[in-house]
């Protein structure tokens, strides 16, 4: 399992603009922890995944009925849950800056800026379309397949073959 | 105690569910300065398993491997949210439940609705449709506009990001179009 570990960053990249380029475009990805630390620190990851994933079932946001709601401006239900939630992390991203909160190895948070660029609309636009149909985003796919749904497997599998030929389409794409 | 317990079996009320959830944000970077998004690990999976040379997957994803751990998570924390409120109805709202009836969804007996997503239906234009095409534009879509609800619409906004406020926007959109325009002839096949 010593594969797993983390590695350090001063690593070299095979390519490091092209890396560099990537990584600023993507959501997550572009916080670079400089402490190395043995796989099993990631099993805190695991726990915090398992609290989130029963959180997206019993509040319902992992239910295809309430993302129809949300839709068709038949219940407040998700708005309160997508609103109320965004106002708690901007409120503890605030908290964290301000008083220079660290993380639990005494490393300093990094937040980055995200830069516009024409893939938040089109891509944005896709994933709403996809959003109606499956009535999940990632998350609730891999919550939906906890629960017993097992044909949610092939969405999910299907989601994988998406972003990969978003990747292979990428360089002849709008950005 | 015995009525807590009751409680807990309910579906959650969104003034409880969402507030936790927004604290998954602080959450993931006080544990490790990460930030908090999902569909990363969708890329992540592809860099894994089925990079062919592709420079968008060429990295080493072993360094996010923490997004890998946090996925698999949910999918167990899915399962053991069986554990408490199995067999509880799912609510949904009167008009919505009305106009499913019409195209014969009437199961509401589980948050994916059976007679829409099963295996039989898979091989039907309309489970087709539903679960593999909406499946490939959930991943297309995330990843070219840079993530998806949890990465742009709570991770970002909390960090007041335009771009994430841009992109939650035609998320939205998106989704009004397709549930209320098109889906309904999708269900009619």
């Amino acid at each position: 399992m010593s594969s797993i570990e983390t590695k350090p960053v001063e690593q070299p990249l095979e390519d490091e603009n092209m890396d560099f380029e990537v990584r600023s475009l993507d959501a997550v990805c572009v916080n670079e922890s400089s402490l190395t630390h043995p796989w099993w620190y990631n099993l805190k990851y695991l726990v915090a995944g398992v609290i989130f994933g029963i959180l997206l079932v019993k509040s319902e946001v992992i239910s295809w009925f309430r993302i129809q709601e949300m839709f068709r401006l038949q219940s407040f239900h998700m708005y309160g849950v997508i609103g109320s939630a965004v106002m708690v992390g901007a409120l503890s991203v605030w908290l964290i800056k301000r008083f220079d909160i660290r993380t639990i190895h005494g490393e300093k948070i990094s937040f980055q800026k995200k830069k516009f660029n024409k893939g938040n609309v089109y891509g944005g636009l896709v994933f709403g379309f996809g959003w109606a149909l499956t009535g999940a985003c990632p998350g609730p796919l891999f919550a939906q397949i906890g629960t017993g749904a097992v044909v949610i497997s092939v969405t999910l599998l299907s989601a994988i073959v998406g972003t990969w030929v978003y990747g292979y389409l990428r360089p002849r794409l709008p950005h | 105690m015995e009525s807590l317990f009751d409680a807990l079996r309910q579906p959650w009320p969104w003034y409880v569910a969402g507030p936790l959830i927004g604290l998954t944000v602080p959450l993931l970077l006080i544990l490790g300065n990460k930030s908090f998004g999902i569909s990363s690990s969708l890329r992540h999976i592809c860099a894994a398993c089925i990079p062919a040379n592709i420079p968008f997957f060429r990295y080493e994803w072993r360094r996010e491997a923490w997004n890998l751990f946090f996925v698999g998570g949910i999918f167990v924390g899915g399962f053991l949210s069986v554990f408490i409120g199995a067999n509880e109805p799912v609510s949904v709202d009167e008009n919505l439940r009305r106009e499913l009836a019409v195209y014969g969804v009437t199961d509401l007996s589980s948050l994916v609705p059976a007679d829409l997503f099963n295996f039989d239906s898979l091989f039907t234009l309309k489970g087709f449709l539903l679960m593999v095409v909406g499946g490939f534009l959930v991943g297309f879509g995330t990843r070219y506009a840079g993530g998806c609800t949890s990465g742009h619409a709570i991770m970002g906004l909390s960090n007041l990001q335009l771009p994430s406020l841009i992109a939650t926007c035609c998320f939205m959109a998106g989704g009004f179009v397709m549930a209320n325009f098109i889906l309904p002839y999708i269900l009619a096949l």
